[in-house]
């Protein structure tokens, strides 16, 4: 076994300080960085969601193997940076203003970070200018809202009606998620797709990260 | 602590037990068999062979309560232990010896063949909540007289599991016994690691067929382990009260239990039985009747009193189809009999009166197993004390999804289906096709049928067996076994 693929066997099973440690021994090795962080880290990430998928592992496993990749990403970053290689991507996530449930939205931040993404928490209770904002300070090509309520939904569509206005629209991926949400009401309001769960969400924000590089 | 269930008792089930023995000592049990009636003769009953009417006496019940095993075991094809029947253990099986199968692919009633029961023995292998398998069904392309034995040939080729089965004739029980035999490799150690339980069946009123009696006399001389389905109806065929029908049950099983007891004192045996509340509109025997399910547990209380393992046909429906039915019949009886701690629950994958098997109910029943064998388990503190730790760790960390508390316990707090069990949102649920249960089990049966494996049963063994039915179904003109591959 080569040293990515005991980068990607050890983020499976979820032990940070061995992904650590083998990612460590790649940078010292001279190996690529973004060959690193694509046929080690991401490609172990990559097992772990079809697994996921399959039913054959849970997400506490997905997020421990999470974990493990932050261990491995904590080393590759200020190489990234310094290279100038952009992350696979960038998202600005939230609860919209007036409703304050973020245990789903926490799940999602979580799922994104572990599969490689650069999220920026808002937290909840956020206003579309604060969504807007971010995403440009950041240059976030994804902008993911959440909320619980059926009085709060229609934020979603505030946020995406001031897009519009700002002409941010058509450069901004806007997703959505939520009990009361559906692709229907998605559609509705404009936004670029509806995410029924973490690993959609995972799945979406890679599908529009990797249209629009 | 185990959760348990209780209709009955100590002082009701006394006065149930002193009545049918009472019945069985005054007005007799109807048994048609000259080997019995010589057996119960000679150990002090009075016997009318005339009306091959025995009248029991107390102390011959009490030998044969003073003598019957407590607990038994069964092994699978290879010799390691598979069912423990003891105590409160519940284990489940499939209904047995149905007439019809559903097919799946044009969803009509018809009867079953030997690739169909080859399928469910290659599904039961995979259905992880059952522990046993049954001779579910009656393959319809050997000869009647061979059905029974077929059944458990190919029950024992194509699943390691043991098997609850049973003999439709008294000759069927030599080639029965002799493929167990041929697995063991010896008498001896088939009693010591029995590999089937027979049903033998009373039929009621108060009365033993000559084949039913024989079969039970037969196994005795194996100690091979026999289950009694005592069928009493209530409201027909005996007295519509619960309690009136518990007392004929209580005389048709102790009449089994004294013939097996005097046949080989000690044999195993499991206290069961098939009782029914009578559906007086449609003249049906509905297993699904809450009735039904409350005789069948309070039947098992009466075993258990005795100090006898015990069974029940219960965990099924009468429902014709997948539907809200089935599904609400097997899950309430599953739930109480695992509550009530029947300890070979005889049911997954039977509908419409125990007649007709599903493949797709069999996969859907295993998840109702599954979740009844949860309840079972209880609620019992886990590292949950103190709990200031955790809760500092939910709190510093946000959630607990990676605890180590977590990852420890949430495969056994909860009982995680398989996905024939739709627990997925809507939208994730349309995404995969907006399947219906019967859709999803359809799925699962193909899944576990394409992945299954020979088992590890030697090829001289398998070869044996086969060269043993062959030579049974050349009795009857068949000149070769249906293909099987």
């Amino acid at each position: 076994m080569n040293i990515l693929q005991e980068i990607s066997v050890q983020l499976q099973q979820g032990n940070p300080k061995k992904v650590a440690e083998f990612t460590q021994q790649a940078i010292n090795e001279n190996i690529d960085t973004k060959t690193i962080l694509d046929n080690g880290l991401i490609a172990g990430m990559a097992v772990i969601g079809e697994k996921f998928k399959a039913h054959e592992i849970f997400l506490p496993d997905v997020l421990l193997a999470a974990k493990a990749m932050y261990a491995g990403m904590d080393l590759l970053k200020p190489l990234l940076v310094k290279e100038g290689i952009p992350t696979i991507g960038k998202v600005v996530i939230g609860t919209v203003q007036g409703d304050l449930h973020d245990i789903g939205k926490n799940l999602v931040v979580i799922m994104l970070r572990g599969a490689g993404f650069e999220v920026f928490d808002l937290g909840n209770d956020v206003s579309p200018e604060k969504f807007l904002e971010t995403a440009v300070k950041e240059n976030a090509i994804v902008i993911g809202m959440s909320a619980l309520l059926t009085t709060t939904m229609p934020v979603m569509k505030k946020v995406i009606d001031l897009a519009k206005e700002r002409h941010l629209y058509g450069k901004k991926k806007f997703i959505v998620g939520g009990a009361p949400l559906s692709a229907d009401y998605a559609a509705e309001i404009g936004a670029s797709a509806y995410c029924f769960d973490g690993m959609s969400a995972v799945e979406t924000v890679k599908r529009f990260t990797t249209t629009s590089s | 602590m185990r959760p348990t269930l209780q209709f009955l008792s100590d002082q009701l089930i006394e006065q149930i037990i002193a009545e049918g023995r009472e019945i069985m000592c005054k007005l007799g049990i109807e048994i048609h068999n000259d080997l019995a009636l010589l057996l119960m003769h000679n150990n002090g009953a009075k016997v009318d062979k005339t009306a091959s009417r025995v009248y029991f006496t107390q102390s011959l019940i009490d030998n044969a309560l003073a003598a019957v095993p407590h607990a038994f075991k069964l092994y699978d094809v290879y010799g390691n232990e598979a069912v423990d029947l003891s105590g409160f253990n519940v284990n489940f099986t499939p209904g047995s010896a149905a007439i019809n199968i559903l097919d799946s692919t044009t969803n009509k009633f018809r009867k079953p063949t030997t690739q169909d029961y080859v399928r469910y023995a290659k599904l039961m292998c995979k259905m992880n909540n059952i522990a046993s398998q049954s001779t579910a069904m009656i393959p319809s392309d050997v000869h009647e007289k061979i059905s029974d034995s077929y059944r458990l040939y190919l029950s024992l080729l194509y699943c390691d599991k043991p098997v609850v089965t049973g003999a439709f004739t008294i000759e069927a029980f030599e080639i029965m016994k002799n493929l167990q035999i041929t697995i063991r490799s010896s008498k001896e150690n088939l009693k010591a690691k029995p590999l089937t339980i027979f049903s033998c069946c009373p039929t009621s009123p108060l009365k033993w067929s000559e084949v039913t009696s024989q079969n039970l006399l037969d196994c005795a001389a194996y100690s091979i382990p026999v289950e009694y389905i005592a069928m009493p109806l209530s409201g027909f065929m005996s007295p519509v009260t619960l309690v009136g029908t518990l007392i004929q049950h209580t005389a048709e099983t102790l009449s089994g239990l004294v013939m097996s007891q005097l046949m080989n004192p000690g044999t195993p045996v499991l206290y069961g039985g098939s009782p029914a509340f009578f559906d007086v509109r449609y003249e049906t025997t509905p297993m699904g009747s809450v009735a039904t399910m409350m005789i069948d547990c309070a039947y098992n209380e009466i075993g258990k009193y005795l100090g006898i393992p015990t069974q029940a046909y219960i965990g099924l429906s009468d429902a014709k189809a997948l539907d809200a039915q089935a599904g609400f019949e097997t899950s309430l009886g599953a739930a109480l009999a695992a509550l009530a701690g029947i300890n070979n629950i005889s049911g997954p994958g039977m509908r419409d009166f125990e007649s007709c098997f599903s493949l797709e109910k069999l996969v859907v029943d295993n998840e109702i197993c599954g979740t009844a064998l949860r309840l079972i388990r209880g609620i019992e503190p886990k590292e949950d004390f103190p709990s200031l730790p955790i809760f500092e760790e939910l709190l510093r960390e946000k959630h607990l999804l990676i605890a180590d508390h977590t990852r420890k316990y949430f495969k056994e707090e909860d009982y995680i289906p398989g996905t024939v069990i739709s627990r997925a949102n809507r939208s994730r649920w349309e995404e995969e096709g907006s399947t219906t249960v019967g859709q999803r089990a359809m799925i699962e049966i193909e899944k576990h049928i394409k992945a299954w494996q020979p088992t590890n049963l030697p090829d001289n063994v398998k070869k044996e067996l086969t060269v043993l039915m062959e030579n049974e179904s050349r009795k009857y003109g068949m000149t070769k076994l249906p293909n099987i591959d």
